[in-house]
């Protein structure tokens, strides 16, 4: 290990931001929509130009040089992602679009085939819906339970219903994420997955919110799946990995079926291939699988830890400048409980609006209900505006949201 | 401010604050909700027909968006009084958006226009008029 923390230089990061080079609508980018998605360093982008332009091929398959450098990247971007997550194997590291993906090949094909009435799965009110829907549509479809864990006065999860739950329901699943994608709340998850395996529930945890900004480590975190998404941790779109206990992978029903999943094929009988490939079929997002490789290695080199410690930096930075706007509301905790994301609403002014002035002074936000209706219901609004960071925002791209919305509010005075 | 004043002309910070047509038609004669998937609103959309059971008599709406989408749904309800019902399930959805006057992004065009769809959804409930383009199949569950 190096000695002392490495401190994070997001002016030299942003160099490696080919999107910063440009103006929107005449102003300097303010790019403060990272938890939307994040944008991509040159390296990341050579990375997968090189691989088109030296190494594609199918991979697997073919006996040729390509094939053999093509499956190279491909397992290597596998090993890349193991190691980052301190995940025990890489064969348990399945290769998929995204979280989404992710998280509804365990609704399928493991809550599929193991929910049955008298079972439960439980999530709570604070999840993105891409670990809310899926769990809803399955236990509904399998007669099992879907339970919700509701916020309190302060939109932290309650925990204090868990033991009637635990009456009323044989709880097989409990699902949440590390990092909330609409307040940015870190969650303590220890306490939530011991009392799951006290009940013998799988644990599976959304951290596509939290890969990108800290350290998460599988065996520290104990949990059984786990669901990332490489376009919100500087990699491309289309690729995310799902990683899951090998004992359950191993005897769980394969999701999508088709090529290079199999054993071996007749017309009376199929049997599935080993793991990674018994849940990878069709051609693998090959080239992407070894862009998310290089944003690993990309992330790494900056090092997590220093993220994480920036990012408390700028949601305590933005948390003042915001707050200093009149009429404005700001949801989630405090900042050294909260990743890099600040969810606010301007009196009186719709998101859409907002967001909209802000895009003229070239500050790029999100406005909407973040894929998070439930907790949107609980706060009382369809929407929020939400401004998200990364390593390589600036305070100084705060500043110009801080002002863009005393601007807003001028327009709707 | 010249820019801002291109987005929000004031007639449309008008129809924002003082929106026509806000509230609920307690006995009406078609009614339909309509959700914006993007940023959650949800608006519903009350209709009073005269007594030929055909022409607008009184739209009304619930609910609140954004200013763009307000604005459009205020507008609406003065634009389709003492219209047909067959003629408003027609009715293009650039006649409105002359009327809105400002150039709209794509996002921005759904917020102008759904709670125009959301009406037609309403006429087609209760004198079956024909939904609008891209409508007919896709949102049964909403229709039902």
């Amino acid at each position: 290990m190096t000695a002392g923390p490495k401190k994070l230089d997001a002016r030299a990061l942003r160099a490696d931001f080919p999107i910063f080079l440009q103006e929107i609508h005449g102003k300097p980018l303010a790019y403060l929509d990272s938890a939307n998605s994040s944008q991509k360093p040159r390296q990341v982008l050579d990375a997968m130009t090189a691989f088109y332009e030296t190494s594609y091929a199918n991979v697997h398959r073919a006996v040729h040089v390509l094939g053999e450098r093509a499956t190279a990247g491909l397992e290597g971007a596998r090993e890349k992602v193991r190691a980052f997550l301190n995940a025990p194997d890489a064969r348990e590291v399945i290769f998929v679009r995204n979280a989404t993906e992710a998280l509804n090949l365990v609704a399928y094909s493991w809550g599929g085939n193991n929910l049955g009435p008298g079972d439960a799965v439980v999530v709570t009110q604070l999840e993105h819906h891409s670990n809310f829907v899926p769990w809803q549509y399955i236990a509904r479809r399998n007669g099992a339970a879907f339970v919700m864990l509701p916020l309190d006065e302060h939109d932290e999860v309650d925990f204090s219903g868990l033991d009637a739950i635990a009456q009323d329901h044989n709880v097989k699943v409990v699902a949440t994420n590390l990092v909330s994608n609409s307040l940015g709340t870190i969650a303590d998850l220890g306490p939530l997955v011991r009392w799951a395996h006290d009940l013998g529930a799988i644990f599976v945890c959304d951290a596509a919110q939290a890969a990108p900004h800290m350290r998460v480590d599988i065996q520290a975190l104990d949990c059984d799946f786990l669901a990332i998404s490489g376009h919100k941790m500087c990699g491309p779109s289309g690729i995310g990995a799902l990683w899951g206990r090998g004992d359950l992978l191993r005897a769980m029903e394969p999701f999508m079926l088709g090529g290079h999943m199999i054993n071996s094929v007749r017309y009376e009988k199929t049997t599935w291939g080993e793991l990674p490939h018994k849940f990878e079929a069709g051609t693998s997002p090959i080239v992407e699988a070894v862009g998310l490789g290089a944003a690993v290695d990309y992330l790494e080199a900056a090092g997590l830890d220093a993220i994480e410690a920036y990012e408390h930096e700028l949601a305590a930075y933005a948390l003042g400048r915001l707050g200093e706007v009149p009429g404005i509301t700001l949801y989630g905790p405090p900042a050294e409980r909260r990743a890099g994301v600040v969810s606010f609403n301007l009196e009186g002014i719709h998101p859409h609006d907002v967001a909209q002035i802000l895009d003229r002074q070239g500050v790029a936000i999100r406005a909407g209900h973040h894929c998070c209706q439930p907790l949107m219901h609980k706060l009382g609004v369809a929407a929020t505006n939400r401004a998200s960071f990364y390593l390589y925002t600036l305070p100084e791209e705060i500043d110009q949201l801080a002002e863009g919305l005393h601007t807003v509010r001028k327009v709707f005075a | 401010m010249n820019e801002f004043e291109q987005m929000y002309r004031e007639v449309i910070l008008d129809h924002y604050k003082n929106p026509r047509g806000h509230g609920v038609l307690e006995h009406a004669d078609a009614e339909a909700e309509g959700q914006n998937p993007l940023c959650g609103d949800e608006v519903s959309i009350y209709v009073a027909f005269g007594e030929d059971g055909e022409t607008i008599d009184e739209v009304k709406f619930s609910g609140r968006g954004c200013a763009i989408s307000q604005a459009a749904t205020s507008m609406l309800t003065e634009m389709v009084q003492g219209r047909s019902a067959s003629e408003v399930a027609m009715l293009d959805k650039d006649e409105l958006l002359a009327e809105i006057g400002i150039p709209l992004t794509p996002v921005r065009l759904k917020c102008a226009v759904l709670w125009l769809t959301t009406l037609k959804v309403a006429l087609h409930k209760a004198k079956g008029t024909p939904l609008p383009d891209g409508l007919a199949g896709f949102d049964e569950l909403e229709l039902l």
